[in-house]
């Protein structure tokens, strides 16, 4: 099969990449405007974008206001990740029949679809490489990850607009898209001119890119990309220092600053269900009233539930302040530990969608501060 | 082996969370298979002797009637789960714990005089032990067949006390409080309902009330961040599950 490395496509033709995407088989996933929010939900066709929309973020906001230009690509992420397709909100782990006294258990059949995602952002990437890890790299492969996993095909956009809670620059995983795509385009846009800069990251993605029309990309048009996520890094709405903050957290693990986040902490669970890393969950098991048909079902759960540290009957847990310590060091600290990486990518997601804003960034510079200042 | 026999108990109330048993039309028969229906007036006028292996009561005890009735009820009553806000908080004639009820009675009544009430609206729970309180106004049919079927089976209730934001999440849901500055009560909620109001963009109005560890006041104070008034606040907290303790107290904070 014939592959391309690069190539600019113009805006007229980039429905095809959908087509070709969705006649290969495919189902295709990408960000859409649903009601006040942009979600990652099937589409088919361009016009499904939230073409000329842009998301105004910051601590516990969200706003989705019009651009002055038409750009399919012009905002950050939304609520949703595409962790809701590959580690699903719920999913069914075995189905039990209870014929004439016999038990009979029966897991469910792999699904039969490979998913396409298109506009994944590089913070993304980095998130789907981390849960990669979690869920098959630990010695221990998880089904229902794997059979949803398998086959995906990704089409990476680097960001051209930075958010007001981004901060992958210094998480180091954006905005430019670095590892884990079968494509990645750069949107140019401006008074001439509206294309798509494309590089391929894998076979199959120089496979699509050459049935795409458009041209060689350009030194001219690199260098382009290259300004244009240059420019998005030096916008971002918030930063983190991560050197040393797996030490900084052990040593301020009786920081009084926890319980000051506990005073606003709502204990609601909304930053680890955002979180496109966060891959907690609960088992929950039901039966038919006459108990001849039962189910394990796995759901997302979250280290801010009481029942999640429930031991003996009673949550090891108890107060905001343990679970938000709970929380915060593993994402940041104990997750280097566990996975060799630390456990955020800087998307800015848990910002945004806390209801009171709570921010990590914000929070994590002042637990580290208070240990220069002996209590 | 016999079945279970179960029996359903009116209170203080609107009927709305006994309907919620005859609103399980599919699974009525599997509910009847696997219990005796051994009393409940709402349903049928058969009527079966105690003791019960379980009751359902509905409701909250308003009349010193009723306040000794719930005392018998308890000792029919194998296992006693109340169901609804009502029962579980008070509900919404709760709210007359915070007025005088001479007040009332002179003005809906003609002759007050044959009336017999408590100054007070409360939960079944200050006056008996009750095993498992099923919340909401009205109660979930999905969640009342999970309590039933965990009680047939012996089970603990898939019955989480996290917040309506979960539901939110696993459905998929934008939070309408965050995108659209539509204040919400879902952050410290119970979750139950499946979050059908943040589904039709409105704000949770509470009706499942306080989840497991509702931090209310930080709640109430980014409220006020986007403009909303004390006496708001206390109208948002007082509707159904007023009289649960964290409502109450958080809305005496905001009524000072």
């Amino acid at each position: 099969m014939t592959t391309s490395q690069t190539k600019v496509v113009e805006r007229v033709d980039l429905g095809i990449l959908i087509d070709l995407l969705a006649d290969s088989g495919y189902d295709v996933i990408g960000p859409t405007k649903q009601d006040q929010t942009i979600v990652y939900r099937p589409i088919s066709a361009i016009d499904d974008l939230p073409i000329g929309w842009t998301d105004v973020q910051d601590g516990g906001s969200y706003r989705l206001v019009r651009r002055d230009d038409s750009a399919l690509f012009g905002y950050v992420v939304g609520p949703h990740s595409w962790k809701s397709y590959l580690f699903p909100p719920r999913s069914v782990l075995l189905t039990i029949e209870n014929v004439d006294g016999e038990l009979i258990f029966t897991p469910p059949d792999a699904p039969d679809r490979r998913y396409a995602f298109i506009g994944i952002r590089a913070c993304e990437l980095a998130a789907i490489a981390i849960q990669d890890r979690v869920f098959l790299g630990s010695g221990q492969v998880d089904t229902t990850y794997a059979n949803n996993r398998a086959g995906l095909f990704t089409v990476g956009v680097n960001c051209a607009v930075a958010g007001g809670t981004c901060f992958c620059a210094s998480m180091k995983t954006g905005p430019r898209c670095l590892a884990g795509y079968d494509l990645v385009l750069t949107e140019v846009l401006d008074e001439s001119t509206h294309h798509f800069v494309f590089e391929a990251g894998s076979d199959a993605g120089g496979e699509v890119l050459h049935q795409l029309p458009g041209r060689d990309a350009t030194e001219a048009d690199f260098a382009r990309v290259a300004a244009i996520v240059d420019d998005t890094a030096a916008h971002m709405g918030r930063s983190m220092d991560t050197r040393r903050v797996r030490e900084d957290i052990y040593t301020n693990r009786d920081s009084a600053h926890w319980d000051r986040v506990a005073e606003r902490c709502l204990s609601c669970a909304n930053c680890t269900l955002v979180c496109p890393t966060c891959f907690c969950s609960t088992t929950e098991d039901t039966a038919s009233l006459d108990a001849a048909l039962g189910q394990r079902e796995r759901r997302w759960d979250s280290c801010f539930t009481l029942d999640f540290s429930g031991l003996h009957g009673h949550p090891v847990r108890e107060t905001p302040t343990a679970r938000y310590r709970q929380w915060l060091t593993h994402k940041l600290a104990t997750w280097q530990d566990q996975f060799d990486s630390i456990g955020c990518v800087g998307c800015g997601r848990c910002i945004t969608w806390c209801p009171v804003g709570i921010d990590i960034t914000h929070e994590v510079a002042a637990i580290r501060t208070r240990s220069e200042v002996p209590a | 082996m016999s079945k279970p026999k179960l029996a359903v108990w009116k209170f203080a109330s609107c009927d709305g969370c006994q309907l919620s048993l005859l609103d399980c039309e599919d699974e009525l028969l599997d509910i009847v298979g696997a219990i005796d229906i051994a009393y409940f007036p709402e349903a049928t006028r058969a009527e079966l002797p105690g003791p019960y292996d379980v009751s359902l009561v509905e409701g909250s005890v308003t009349t010193p009637h009723d306040a000794a009735r719930i005392q018998e009820i308890r000792k029919l009553s194998g296992t006693l789960i109340t169901i609804g806000a009502c029962a579980t908080a008070g509900g919404i004639q709760a709210l007359r714990n915070w007025a005088d009820v001479d007040d009332f009675l002179s003005i809906v009544y003609a002759h007050p005089e044959y009336l017999d009430t408590l100054e007070t609206s409360t939960p079944i729970a200050d006056h008996v032990p009750v095993d498992f309180e099923l919340r909401g106004c009205p109660i979930s049919k999905v969640q009342l067949i999970e309590v039933i079927s965990a009680f047939v089976q012996k089970r603990k209730p898939n019955v989480p006390g996290h917040s309506v934001c979960v539901e939110c999440k696993l459905r998929g849901t934008s939070c309408v409080m965050v995108a659209s500055a539509i204040p919400c009560l879902g952050p410290v909620t119970q979750a139950g309902c499946g979050a059908i109001c943040p589904a039709f963009d409105r704000g949770c109005y509470g009706c499942f009330g306080p989840a497991e560890s509702p931090n209310v006041i930080a709640l109430g104070d980014w409220w006020k961040s986007l403009g909303i008034e004390d006496d708001d606040l206390v109208r948002a907290l007082r509707t159904f599950n007023s009289y649960a303790p964290e409502f109450k107290e958080a809305s005496a904070t905001y009524e000072r």
